[in-house]
């Protein structure tokens, strides 16, 4: 017990939570802007894997860092505009066409590595994003270095989520993409057009996808691996229902799986980790994610189009 | 656009456009091979001799062949329900589990075999049980359930390589113990590498198709697939069905880890599977959920795997582009069988 309060009460441990979090919130928020306008994502897990590879690869090619994430975003865009090009014209299996989305963009990350790549064992890193020093802040006594001290990437996450909390809120495009994912018949009687509301939203969902994968390459691990992302994109499809479709609910979410990751970690450095096995420590985000949605499964607001293909003229 | 349902659907356009899904994935075969700076005709050609050029590569086909007819039928029979089972990878590693847990010496024949078979079946099944029972007792959506469950099997075969199932002679490599001779699928002809788990593969599917064809659950599966409201206004019983289908897909998704360790590698390891349980989706897919088509699937599908293992050891062009080309070629098919079915119109 005094492992876990030794834990929680150092500054280094709340730094990790926050970086942690960080690619879970860009993704979250992009599978929830998907998931609003009526568009069940499953690309996510593949849309990261192409935004840690393509990020990493532009600024390994010798492009600036944000060259690097424009280039990841701009991937996952593209794997986006595939996605809902199959799922809102055509109306096809929004679980096929994710599933294959996610097989696709896997196996075109891998592909292009070893092309490019042939002859590595181990892949080169590059120069990633530095904390930023802010003044005053970063120089706090403990919150500077809990919480002050992140990379640009992490702050533009936080930033991004409080944009599409506003957007989705307080908006008419806002209003626009939840009556798509609610009622989208009422859409199209306002004279808007469901698919081109759904397709933008998958597409903006796809790069805030590929962009939380690229900050595990450009801020992370500045290295890109095969199996870096490692089921987080599902984590994220799970952190979007435990937060009822509402991106604060989802970010706190996010921040609360990220602390028990950042704990697992660190605890199977205690006596604890002595006794269970690591493998255990290591599944805990899994089960987490099972047991939240679990817990939400009775309280949760599905939005009421969600996986419901619109076909215009059709009742 | 917006699409309108074609009543009469010609014979053309039924076979046609799925002919022509496959033709565009070998367009984006050749211009792969273009941009990885090779031959087209040769890459494609050595794709093709590496997957059936001699007896060693069609033996080899036909062994990978195995588990993604097990996997495949898994994912057809559990998708014709609607029920989106994306644990085969995990129900996968239940079976060889149990494979691997009686057929070490605890039991000895004739009894191992047909005992851990079923014992495979049942762990499988298991741990599909848990996802459906969320779905039909709490709505739990079962795709990410499923999903994350192949994370944690994966971790507890390692806990378990590393723990109570090591082989204390595998000098510090994660491996289990081998199973008896008693406990191993014996081969079709002796001589030839290839065990009887590809056979009972076959009887699997013919089976399968029985179940779907000629018995009532079939019907049931198939009338909840297309309309669970209608089919539980018709008077069937739609969660009992689904359980059924959970059943069903679990034991045969664990059929696949089950053959794979008692026919071909003897013994469990943390790679006995390169994504037979996701690969399994490309092959149900790819033969509309059919479980005669599934075999045929399988085979295509174990055969670019093969051919392309083969082909880039030679030619430089990546042995990703077999991933690469069938998820291509999933995407290519479900948008032609969409069109079979609909035409797009304006407006």
């Amino acid at each position: 017990m005094s492992d876990i309060i030794d834990i929680l009460i150092s500054a280094s441990f709340w730094a990790a939570v926050i970086r942690i979090a960080t690619p879970l919130i860009f993704a979250t928020m992009g599978e929830l802007i998907c998931e609003r306008a009526g568009v069940l994502n499953l690309g996510i897990e593949g849309i990261m894997v192409i935004g840690a590879f393509t990020g990493w690869m532009a600024v390994y090619q010798g492009m600036p860092l944000w060259g690097g994430v424009a280039t990841a975003m701009a991937a996952g865009m593209l794997f986006g505009l595939l996605h809902s090009t199959l799922t809102v014209p055509f109306g096809l299996s929004q679980h096929v066409v994710g599933l294959g989305v996610t097989l696709l963009a896997t196996a075109t990350a891998s592909f292009a590595y070893r092309l490019m790549l042939p002859e590595v064992t181990s892949p080169p890193k590059i120069e990633p994003f530095q904390p930023l020093d802010l003044p005053v802040l970063s120089d706090l006594p403990f919150l500077g270095e809990a919480i002050f001290q992140q990379t640009a990437l992490t702050w533009a996450a936080f930033a991004v989520a409080a944009l599409t909390a506003f957007t989705l809120y307080r908006t008419p495009l806002g209003l626009a993409l939840r009556a798509a994912g609610e009622n989208p018949a009422a859409v199209e009687a306002q004279g808007l057009s469901v698919t081109a509301l759904r397709m933008g939203a998958v597409i903006v969902g796809s790069g805030l996808m590929a962009l939380g994968g690229a900050f595990l390459t450009l801020s992370a691990f500045s290295s890109f691996f095969f199996e870096m992302v490692n089921g987080r994109g599902w984590v994220c499809v799970a952190l979007v229902v435990f937060g009822a479709w509402k991106p604060g609910k989802a970010v706190l979410g996010a921040i609360l799986f990220a602390a028990f990751d950042a704990l697992q970690i660190r605890l199977q450095q205690t006596d604890l980790g002595a006794v269970l096995p690591y493998q255990l420590f290591l599944a805990a985000p899994y089960i987490l994610s099972i047991l939240a949605l679990i817990l939400m499964s009775r309280r949760a607001e599905v939005p009421a189009a969600l996986m419901l293909p619109y076909n215009k003229g059709e009742r | 656009m917006r699409l309108e349902p074609i009543a009469n659907p010609s014979t053309l356009r039924r076979l046609g456009l799925p002919a022509l899904a496959l033709a565009a994935t070998m367009a984006v075969a050749t211009l792969l091979a273009l941009v990885a700076g090779a031959d087209p005709f040769a890459t494609l050609g050595q794709i093709a001799t590496g997957a059936l050029g001699s007896r060693l590569a069609v033996l080899e086909t036909l062994n990978r062949a195995t588990p993604l007819i097990f996997t495949g039928l898994a994912v057809a029979v559990a998708f014709r329900a609607k029920l989106w089972n994306i644990g085969a990878e995990a129900q996968l590693y239940a079976g060889a589990i149990a494979a691997v847990l009686l057929g070490t010496g605890e039991l000895g024949s004739p009894w191992v075999l047909p005992v851990s078979a079923l014992a495979a079946m049942l762990a499988g099944a298991l741990i599909l049980l848990g996802p459906v029972l969320l779905k039909t007792r709490l709505g739990v959506d079962e795709v990410v359930t499923t999903l994350l469950l192949n994370f944690i099997m994966l971790l507890f075969v390692s806990y378990l390589l590393e723990g109570p199932l090591k082989d204390p002679m595998g000098m510090g490599w994660p491996k289990s113990p081998a199973l008896i001779p008693e406990a191993r699928l014996p081969r079709i002809v002796e001589g030839l590498r290839l065990h009887w788990g590809f056979a009972l593969a076959l009887i699997a599917a013919v089976l399968v198709w029985i179940i779907q064809t000629r018995t009532t659950l079939g019907f049931e599966i198939r009338a909840v697939g297309q309309n669970p409201a209608a089919a539980r206004f018709a008077g069937i019983p739609v969660n009992r069905v689904l359980l059924k289908t959970a059943l069903l897909s679990g034991g045969l998704a664990a059929l696949a880890g089950w053959s794979e360790v008692a026919g071909l590698k003897g013994h469990l390891s943390q790679d006995l599977s390169p994504g037979f349980g996701y690969t399994g989706i490309i092959v149900a897919m790819l033969a509309l959920l059919h479980p005669l088509g599934v075999v045929i699937s399988a085979l295509f599908v174990a055969g670019i795997f093969v051919g392309s293992d083969a082909m880039s050891r030679t030619a430089g062009v990546p042995t990703y582009i077999a991933d690469m080309l069938l998820a291509t070629a999933l995407l290519f098919m479900v948008l032609a069988i969409l069109l079979t079915k609909m035409r797009v119109v304006r407006g």
